[in-house]
Order: structure tokens, then C-alpha cells, then sequence
């Protein structure tokens, strides 16, 4: 293995494993969320340092790779894709966060059938799996399972979408949910952000794999862009 | 084509029965500069040497196929007249060690008998100084030996020599490999002014400097030319796998 293939193949695990802890910390906030665990909710918090301690680390080992290895083709696509990785992962780790915080804010707990009406847990669950998929494409270098993720992103943007209605009814059957609910449409609006995120990360992936600029296409070409 | 200066359309060139370059197609436009790499071995210093037609100077060297400067043949026309066209710059400098500055400058004038009046020399030395980047270090020692100068403001003044016969095209054979940074430095910035008046053409075993300096980038493989781009895609995304495995130091 030459120094660069170890430098980055050393970079790549580091992404990995910070993938690991943010959807650890989406998966944790979700169960705070449920089970209405202020002290869940505070862990995530707390772990959110971690988050931003392998943001810091990811982008010096970059600078590094960048500055000492003068990476092309390949390679420098590869550290170019972990540079905006790194970003998008930490913004769903403050997204964690920023959904346990409401957690400890929210005086009483999301109700169970709201949170079903509203399809926030299904939504929610959506989200964890576009993220772990995203993983996974990143890890085999699977283009195809990156792009199904231009798909997937649709249930999330769907849901997000009929949020008002949704929501407004939950307020209409119970006027006193009117904190929660607006609480419950912060989250939705939140994992919206996460599928995003993950979207960017998939046209990364494909970027460093093929060489394909994928930024600002409509969803159908996205799919079908470079498939030919 | 009016802005292709050399034209190569299946070129092969022979050491002997070793057959070096293979069917070597390549178009190289005017006022641009191109980086040709590869591993050793792989036939680019003879591709440039055929360019110029030193190749044929080796005993049993060999060259066939389309190799022209503009419209013409570069195999049918006098060798000596080609070698004004298209101009050379070695690997270690390598000014005349008994001609001065101002000699050397004007050496490929006199070598070939070419007779110069005295302030046509005077403005040709000045000229060809002054376009590499040479000319204020040393106006007050024109009569110096050529060999009292630094490594870097030797290779200078050997592509001084190559600019006074006023070529079309400067090839340049691994020409920093035995500078100092400093020096590598000052004819790499040569390179993009000279590309103003004259097409380059360099050899390098260094993937950054062909990255800095060049246009277009060329990547030779077993006498083969595998892909010719231009060098912003050739380091971002080349097409082909040898390349890539080349360029990231992945080749076996």
C-alpha cells in the first residue's frame, strides 16, 4: 500500500466511525423523543462534543493529506467528498441534538397517536435508514445504493410536506397540544434537513466514485445520470 | 489545421528491432504548453527526440509514420532547418563551457554559419535574454563563461539559445530535474511566459510541475499514447485506468 493509499484508507475508517456515533446519536434522540428520557436526551447532548471533536479531526486530516500527499484524481475527488461528508454529518449531529434539546425543553411527552398521525415515527425511522444506507454505500463504494437514496428522499420531503395539515389537526382535536405539536413539527422539519443531508452525501459518494457532478439535478436525472 | 503546430498520425519509432513508440497519434495546437509523462521506458524522450529528428542520430535508430510541423513532413524536410523550427532543452544544463554568455547565445548562428551583423547579434542576445528571464541578471557579464552562472540561470540560458534561432516549437527534456527548487521555480514561471510566443512541449517524471505548468498532458505506456486531455482532467478524472493508477502512484 503506498502512503496515500494509508492515509486514506486510515481517513476513510475515521469518516466511519463518526457516521456510526451521529446515527447513534439520531437513533438515541429518536428513543428520548418516544420514551420521554430527559437524561437520554441530555446524553445526546453531551455526545455532540464528540461529534464536533471528529469534525475537527476529519478536516486537519484532510488539510494534511492535501498539503503532503498532493492527491489527484481519485484520490483527491475521495478527500474533496470527505471534506463536505464531514460537514453534512456534523450538521445531522446538531440536528441530534437539536431534537433532544427540544426532549428537555418539552414539559410533557409527544403523544403516542400524534406521533403516529402525523407520521413523524415513520418519518424518523426513514431517516435512520436513508443514513445507515448512505453508510453503506460509502463503505462498498455501491453507486446504485447511493443513488436510490434521490428516491427515498421523497417519503421525507412527502411528509414534510402535508406537516401543516397533519399537525393542524392534532391542534384541532386538542387545543392544549398546541407546545407539542409545534414541537412534533420542528422535528418533522429537522429530519426533512436530515434526508437532505444524506442526499449530499450520496451525490458526493458518486462524485469520488465516477466522477459524476450530480449538484443541483432534478431528482429523475440524478437517478438516471451516468447509468447509460 | 491552422493552429495545430505538430501533428503525429500513427508514428513508430525503433531502437533496432525494439520497437519504442507505437502508433503515436497526437495533434499539439500552437501557444500551448504540453506535459508529457510516463514511466521510464515508455518511449517519451523518443517521441520528443523524434519531434526534432535527434532520434535518428543514434545508430539504428529508426522513425516511420506522419510526424509534421504545420503542413509539412518533418522526416522530408533538412534536419538542420527542423532543429532551428523546433528548438531543445536538456535535462542538465548545458551551456558551451568555452563561450560566453553573449557566445552561447548566439552559438547556434555561428556553428551553423550563419552570418550576423554585429547589432543584429547585439539585439538577438538582448532579445532571447530578456524572453528568458535572463537578461537583467546578466547585462554586465555578457563576456562571462556561460559556466560562471547558477544551475537555474544555466538552463535559462540554454532556452535563451533555443529562442535566438526563433523556433515554433521548444522541447524540453526533464528540464528541472537537476535545478533546486529556486531555480525550478523561475523556469516554471519562464514556461507560461514563453507560451505567449512559442508552443512547449515537456518531458517530466514530475505529475505536480506537469500539473502546474501545462495545458494538456500526455501519458505514455509501453510505447503506447494512452490518453491526451487537458491536464485539469487528466489530474481530476482521466479515463483511463492506467493513467489513474499512474498519476496516484498506484502502478505496478
Amino acid at each position: 500500500m503506498t502512503p496515500i493509499e494509508s492515509e486514506i484508507t486510515a481517513l476513510k475508517k475515521e469518516v466511519v466511525s463518526m457516521w456510526v456515533l451521529v446515527q447513534s446519536q439520531l437513533n438515541k434522540a429518536k428513543e428520548a423523543m418516544v420514551s420521554f428520557d430527559k437524561d437520554l436526551a441530555r446524553e445526546v447532548l453531551i455526545k455532540e462534543k464528540r461529534v464536533n471533536s471528529f469534525e475537527l479531526k476529519i478536516d486537519r486530516d484532510c488539510e494534511n493529506i492535501l498539503a503532503l500527499h498532493c492527491p489527484v484524481a481519485v484520490d483527491l475527488r475521495f478527500i474533496l467528498a470527505a471534506l463536505k461528508i464531514n460537514s453534512n454529518l456534523e450538521r445531522i449531529g446538531d440536528i441530534a441534538a437539536g431534537i433532544a434539546l427540544f426532549i428537555i425543553e418539552s414539559s410533557v411527552n409527544f403523544d403516542q397517536a400524534a406521533m403516529e398521525s402525523t407520521s413523524l415515527l415513520r418519518m424518523y425511522d426513514e431517516a435512520i435508514n436513508i443514513l445507515s444506507d448512505t453508510r453503506t454505500a460509502f463503505e462498498k463504494e455501491d453507486t446504485v445504493l447511493a443513488r436510490s437514496i434521490f428516491k427515498r428522499d421523497d417519503v421525507l420531503d412527502d411528509i414534510n410536506e402535508n406537516a401543516p395539515a397533519t399537525i393542524g389537526a392534532v391542534i384541532k382535536a386538542d387545543i392544549d397540544s398546541v407546545p407539542e405539536a409545534l414541537y412534533m413539527l420542528s422535528v418533522i422539519r429537522k429530519l426533512e434537513r436530515v434526508g437532505d443531508q444524506s442526499k449530499n452525501i450520496a451525490e458526493e459518494i458518486i462524485f469520488y466514485i465516477e466522477a459524476k457532478v450530480l449538484k443541483h439535478l432534478e431528482s429523475s436525472k440524478k437517478k438516471f445520470e451516468g447509468e447509460e | 489545421m491552422e493552429h495545430t503546430v505538430i501533428s503525429a498520425t500513427k508514428f513508430n519509432a525503433w531502437f533496432g528491432d525494439n520497437h519504442v513508440v507505437k502508433d503515436v497519434s497526437i495533434g499539439i495546437e500552437k501557444n500551448q504548453v504540453i506535459a508529457v509523462m510516463g514511466p521510464s521506458g515508455c518511449g517519451k524522450t523518443t517521441f520528443l527526440r523524434c519531434i526534432n529528428r535527434m532520434h535518428e542520430l543514434i545508430p539504428g535508430a529508426t522513425g516511420k509514420g506522419s510526424l509534421k510541423l504545420y503542413d509539412d513532413e518533418i522526416y522530408n524536410m533538412n534536419p538542420i532547418y527542423v532543429r532551428y523550427k523546433i528548438g531543445m532543452v536538456f535535462q542538465r544544463p548545458n551551456p558551451f563551457p568555452n563561450l560566453s554568455i553573449y557566445d552561447n547565445v548566439v552559438a547556434g548562428y555561428k556553428l551553423n554559419g550563419l552570418k550576423v551583423a554585429k547589432a543584429e547579434q547585439d539585439n538577438i542576445v538582448e532579445k532571447s535574454l530578456t524572453s528568458a528571464a535572463l537578461w537583467n541578471e546578466v547585462k554586465d557579464s555578457l563576456h562571462k563563461k556561460g559556466t560562471f552562472l547558477s544551475g537555474g540561470q544555466q538552463q535559462r540560458l540554454c532556452i535563451a539559445r533555443a529562442i535566438a534561432m526563433e523556433p515554433e516549437v521548444i522541447l524540453f527534456d526533464e528540464p528541472t530535474s537537476a535545478l533546486d527548487p529556486i531555480s525550478t521555480a523561475s523556469v516554471e514561471t519562464l514556461f507560461h511566459e514563453l507560451k505567449e510566443n512559442y508552443t512547449l512541449i515537456i518531458v517530466t517524471h514530475n505529475m505536480q510541475q506537469a500539473a502546474r505548468v501545462s495545458d494538456k498532458t500526455a501519458f505514455f505506456y509501453m510505447g503506447e499514447l494512452v490518453e491526451f486531455d487537458d491536464t485539469k482532467t487528466m489530474f481530476t478524472s482521466p479515463t483511463d485506468t492506467r493513467t489513474q493508477n499512474y498519476i496516484t502512484g498506484r502502478f505496478s
